[in-house]
């Protein structure tokens, strides 16, 4: 196991009122990500535990990637991965930032 | 005095050998070893049909217990080393050399006796380009051939998986070799004549029915939303603009994906009847569901699959069948149909390096060709024009004289940019090239060549390389589809952006795709059963699926 954390100042404060949201499952090549709303609006922070050891500077692009398209302000992520390829990262996260962007609980 | 008869005066030498061991054509299974032993000479090239799908399984065991002291060294010439008793010819020493197409199941031991050097390797071919060799320097002398039934005159019934039968026995009956056939039953009369009496020399009946293997199913159930994503974007950045309509499709999950959106996605593009209309194809399950929605008009196939039968037989007006109503596959004709009169090909690899060679090959798999060089690559002797391929060779030559042009035939790679294991699809250099290093060969063992590839999907966008000028904006365009693999992460960011703007690397949104839209319940069917339904209960699923 591993563990991976990253912080990012974001331009803009994610859209929807939703508090948290999961989307995923931990499963050899996928995923788990628990987003929350607790985050001040111009940052991010993502927490990643990962199966998968050595592949930091992957992650770190993924995830310079995904911030600056989405601009995921306020949001904190919480990763459980079981050696997911990168673009189930990538499409994960889209699909968290999507659920709590709904408005509602 | 000159003789000119030497080859057939030696046919009918071996004929006769085997003739005591014979009622008629017709050999006991337990004497099939001793009449292996009658006719074949040491040295002999043999042809042991081991075909893409249908294996001779029991004359390959009767071979392996030939007595060494009578039969050694020969040069086997067969287009499929499947199973392990291909190989164990070798390790006994009943085989020397080989000349093949494919070795699927096999590559990491095949690889390990080129090695230690257990095998004394001719070529690795695609099976057009083997079969080709069978009419002209690699002609059998003998044939272990397998059919579903015989009569006792010795006509043959090859059946659904007819495959490459046809043109093994061509090759060796018609240059004084001798053809043995192994079958499940002898019958009065056969459904129907595939192979004539005239060209069989013996029968043996097997106990049980010769081992075909199902390779072309795939579980919808296992297609994630990656592959959905890339073949979205297929269908919509290159199906859609080329129009294209005869095609063949490879055997990933990716095409997979592919076959079942069409009915869904594709359906409500409006792109029913102006694309995938005809193809040279296996009968793959996948499929089913696109030609119950009256998407596809025609279906030539290089064999069959496994549990397909009764569909094919219920769908005529989709198949090529015989009199008797099942079908007729022959990959001979199916590979120079795919070559000639289809104006795409779309399927996966292990490998693309940076000018868009691809390979199967791994420094511990040798997996062979099957016939993706063949389908993949530009006929150079095509002749007819079609919507796709003068499209594609505008693109590629803006400036030429349109009456002047060559067309060009799409060749299209696609695959997630992760495999297996997180194992990268890009790479900077091909482990064929070690391969080729190690065992001193003289060509490194391409699938597809890089000039002969026009198109990369992966979930990143489609590059496409027709509209590349130089060698740099080809090596750009494809790290720009690369993803996060190193070569991907290695790319010229301002270069990428530049290729973008002219449309040589098109993301999802340029095509007008959410890769959030890239979702399970878009596959017509998403699971086996859901594929036997949508067949009216005709398809018969097997129970074991390979993955690619």
């Amino acid at each position: 196991m591993e563990d991976l954390r990253f912080q990012h100042r974001v331009r803009a404060r994610a859209g929807g009122t939703r508090r948290s949201a999961i989307v995923g499952v931990v499963a050899s090549g996928n995923l788990e990500v628990l987003v929350e709303r607790i985050l001040p609006d111009a940052e991010c922070a993502v927490d990643i535990k990962t199966a998968a050891i050595g592949f930091g500077e992957v992650w770190t692009a993924v995830i310079g990637d995904f911030v600056e398209r989405y601009s995921p302000g306020g949001l904190k992520f919480s990763i459980n991965d079981g050696g997911a390829r990168p673009d189930t990262v990538s499409l994960r996260l889209a699909q968290a930032v999507r659920l709590i962007a709904e408005n509602g609980q | 005095m000159t003789t000119w008869q030497n080859n057939r005066a030696a046919r009918d030498a071996r004929i006769a050998a085997g003739a005591g061991l014979a009622h008629g054509k017709v050999v006991e299974a337990h004497d099939a070893t001793r009449l292996l032993e009658a006719v074949i000479r040491p040295g002999d090239r043999v042809c042991l049909e081991g075909d893409n799908q249908k294996q001779a399984d029991l004359l390959s065991r009767a071979l392996l217990a030939v007595d060494l002291s009578r039969i050694s060294d020969l040069h086997m010439v067969q287009s499929g080393v499947v199973l392990p008793e291909h190989l164990d010819l070798f390790d006994r020493g009943v085989a020397k050399r080989l000349d093949y197409a494919y070795s699927g199941p096999q590559s990491a031991r095949i690889a390990r006796m080129l090695f230690g050097g257990k095998i004394e390797l001719g070529a690795v071919h695609t099976y057009l380009e083997l079969f080709a060799r069978y009419f002209i320097d690699l002609t059998p002398q003998v044939a272990l051939i397998a059919a579903v039934s015989a009569d006792r005159e010795g006509n043959l019934y090859t059946g659904p998986n007819t495959e490459d039968t046809p043109t093994v026995v061509e090759a060796t009956a018609f240059k004084d070799g001798i053809v043995i056939a192994q079958v499940n039953e002898i019958v009065e009369t056969v459904p129907r004549v595939d192979i004539p009496a005239d060209r069989v020399h013996f029968i043996v009946k097997s106990d049980k029915p010769f081992f075909v293997e199902p390779l072309f199913t795939r579980d919808p159930a296992a297609i994630t939303e990656g592959q959905i994503l890339t073949a979205m974007l297929a269908i919509k950045g290159i199906y859609a603009p080329y129009g294209v309509q005869r095609l063949n499709h490879g055997i990933g999950f990716s095409t997979a994906a592919i076959e079942l959106l069409l009915p869904t996605f594709g359906e409500r593009l409006g792109l029913k009847g102006r694309i995938a209309t005809h193809f040279a194809l296996n009968p793959h399950p996948a499929l089913i569901p696109a030609i119950e929605s009256g998407w596809v008009r025609q279906i030539h196939s290089f064999g069959s699959e496994v549990g397909m039968d009764d569909y094919i037989r219920a769908r005529s007006d989709v198949y090529f069948t015989g009199p008797d109503g099942s079908l007729r596959s022959n990959r001979a004709f199916c590979q120079s149909a795919g070559l000639y009169a289809c104006d795409m090909f779309i399927g996966s690899t292990l490998q693309i390096d940076l000018r868009g060679n691809s390979s199967t090959v791994t420094t511990s798999r040798i997996a062979g060709f099957g016939g993706a060089p063949n389908m993949g690559a530009d006929a150079r002797g095509r002749r007819h024009p079609s919507e796709p391929w003068l499209k594609a060779g505008a693109e590629a030559d803006p400036d030429g004289a349109a009456l002047m042009r060559r067309g060009r035939k799409l060749v299209v790679q696609i695959g997630e940019t992760f495999g297996d294991k997180n194992v990268p699809l890009f790479v900077e250099r091909l482990d064929a090239l070690e391969l080729a290093e190690k065992l001193n060969l003289e060509l490194a063992p391409i699938m597809i060549y890089g000039d002969d590839v026009t198109h990369i999907v992966t979930e990143e966008g489609v590059a496409n390389l027709l509209l590349c000028r130089t060698a740099q904006e080809r090596e750009q365009a494809i790290r720009g589809v690369a993803g996060y693999t190193d070569v991907g992460r290695r790319r010229d960011h301002g270069m990428v952006a530049h290729l973008r703007e002219r449309g040589v690397i098109r993301r999802p949104e340029d095509i007008g795709i959410n890769p959030l839209d890239a979702d399970r319940s878009l596959l017509a069917a998403r699971s086996i059963k859901d594929l036997v339904r949508w067949s009216g209960g005709l398809y018969a699923p097997p129970s074991k699926f390979r993955n690619w």
